[in-house]
């Protein structure tokens, strides 16, 4: 069976029978209907809408980029662009016999400083948790932050982060990509300007097919200007 | 007396009984917001703007299990013939709360516990059936916002003048006329979230009116859909196979 692909609406009907819904659908007896604008998809494990738009909703280990809004004695508070706020604990930064007395969490990061961090836990009945532990991961010191809808990073990435790396190459920049929407670039000038044109254009045009193509026809024209 | 129906059947504005004025919205008209839309209903003009989900304030408010909807229905100062007090009045409150009511039904609430999602309505313009109108842009607005949603919502007005069933009432028509009813449905899962009746209808002209507004709404509905569809994938409309 192939997949098939049917832009779609909330309450649109996708496909009547006997499915599986995957995300984003509701069921009514055997009627199979979208709750987000998107992309809905037919396959084989059964039915889901990719969504084009929405508010970012933490999920355990996502990586994410925050910006430190506020700190107490024990933990900072960082906005990571999502419906919550998320709690980075001192413990899960100065070791687990961190201590109020001996260090003060305001020498780590101040308020202000963006950090990529990753969730490591959420559920409904509580506020996302983050952890700074693990490669890559902590304050981030210079770059270039670029704000994106989060729906559309999974096709920033490109199937095993084909999009990303053509971005990456064409332009000589890095690329770090919070699940949350925020994108941190690093590289030299020209680079950091075509990238943020790149992404931009990855954006707008995120239900198209074949943009992986696209972009890399876009990247290479610009290079020859 | 205004004569609402003239002899060849025909309202004041032209328009046959059965018949809504002419409809235009437009996605996505308000950049900072998370999700927007703008509405041109005949005469009315209204402008929405959906914010959220997001952290409530004040706290106490706030539901362990689902989002709550906060909807502000509010009329410009310059929208109507003499000039409107800023202040939101006794009716805007209460149009406030029958929309967010005529709302809830079809979001999925739950999906965002511990959240609000305010809704803004602005009425630029208004000229009879604005709640009507408006209900229809903030079920643009939130699925532009990216809510979860069982269905959209639409909105169309049906009312009685001079001894007969009308669609749609402009200002005119519902002050001179004999009965409004605003009627909001589920257009895909057939399920109705709002029914006014300001006036008197029989039994038959009930029947009568309620089929008329639902066919309306299915005609807005898919004035709806195709602004979403246009701003979120241009002009192709299948998608790819």
């Amino acid at each position: 069976m192939t997949i098939s692909r049917k832009y779609v609406t909330p309450g649109e009907l996708i496909v009547e029978g006997d499915y599986k819904p995957i995300n984003n659908i509701i069921r009514v007896d055997d009627k199979f209907y979208a709750t987000k604008i998107g992309l809905a998809e037919i396959g084989r494990g059964g039915i889901r809408v990719i969504p084009l738009s929405g508010p970012y909703i933490p999920r355990v280990d996502d990586p994410v980029i925050g910006k430190i809004v506020d700190y107490s004695a024990f933990s900072w508070e960082v906005d990571i662009n999502s419906c919550f706020f998320a709690y980075l604990p001192a413990q899960n930064v100065f070791g687990r016999d961190f201590s109020p007395d001996r260090e003060s969490l305001s020498k780590k990061f101040s308020i202000g400083d963006l950090i990529y961090a990753k969730v490591i836990a959420y559920n409904r009945t509580r506020d996302p948790l983050l952890s700074i532990s693990g490669p890559n991961l902590g304050r981030i010191p210079k770059g270039e932050i670029l704000k994106i809808n989060s729906a559309k990073i999974p096709r920033l990435i490109g199937k095993k982060g084909s999009m990303i790396k053509t971005i990456e190459s064409a332009t000589n920049c890095k690329l770090i990509i919070g699940q949350n929407g925020i994108i941190l670039i690093t590289g030299p000038h020209d680079g950091i300007l075509l990238a943020n044109r790149a992404i931009k254009m990855v954006e707008s045009e995120a239900h198209l097919a074949s943009l992986t193509n696209k972009v890399q026809n876009f990247l290479s024209e610009s290079k020859e200007v | 007396m205004v004569e609402l129906i003239d002899e060849k059947g025909l309202r004041m504005d032209g328009r046959r009984v059965d018949e809504t004025r002419p409809i235009k919205i437009e996605v996505g008209v308000l950049k900072n917001a998370d999700g927007s839309s703008y509405i041109e209903f005949g005469k009315n003009k209204i402008i929405v703007a959906v914010y959220g989900p997001k952290e409530v304030h004040p706290k106490h408010l706030a539901l362990p299990d689902r989002s709550i909807l906060r909807c502000r229905y509010h009329m410009a100062p310059f929208s109507t013939d003499t000039r409107k007090h800023p202040q939101p009045s006794r009716r805007e409150i209460e149009i406030s709360k029958v929309i967010s009511e005529a709302l809830e039904p079809a979001l999925i609430l739950e999906e965002y516990p511990r959240t609000v999602i305010n809704v803004y309505l602005e009425v630029l313009q208004a000229d009879g059936g604005s709640r009507c109108a408006g209900i229809t842009a903030s079920a643009v607005a939130l699925a532009d916002a990216g809510i979860s949603m069982r269905d959209m919502v639409v909105a169309c007005a049906v009312g009685k003048i001079s001894g007969k069933v009308v669609l749609d009432l402009d200002d005119t028509e519902d002050k001179e006329g004999e009965a409004d009813m605003p009627v909001a449905i589920m257009p895909n899962l057939n399920q109705t979230t709002l029914l006014q009746l300001d006036g008197i209808l029989t039994p038959e002209e009930f029947e009568k009116a309620f089929e008329m507004a639902v066919n309306a709404c299915r005609h807005i509905y898919e004035v709806q859909r195709k602004a979403l569809i246009d701003k979120y994938f241009g002009e192709d409309e299948v998608g790819e196979e």
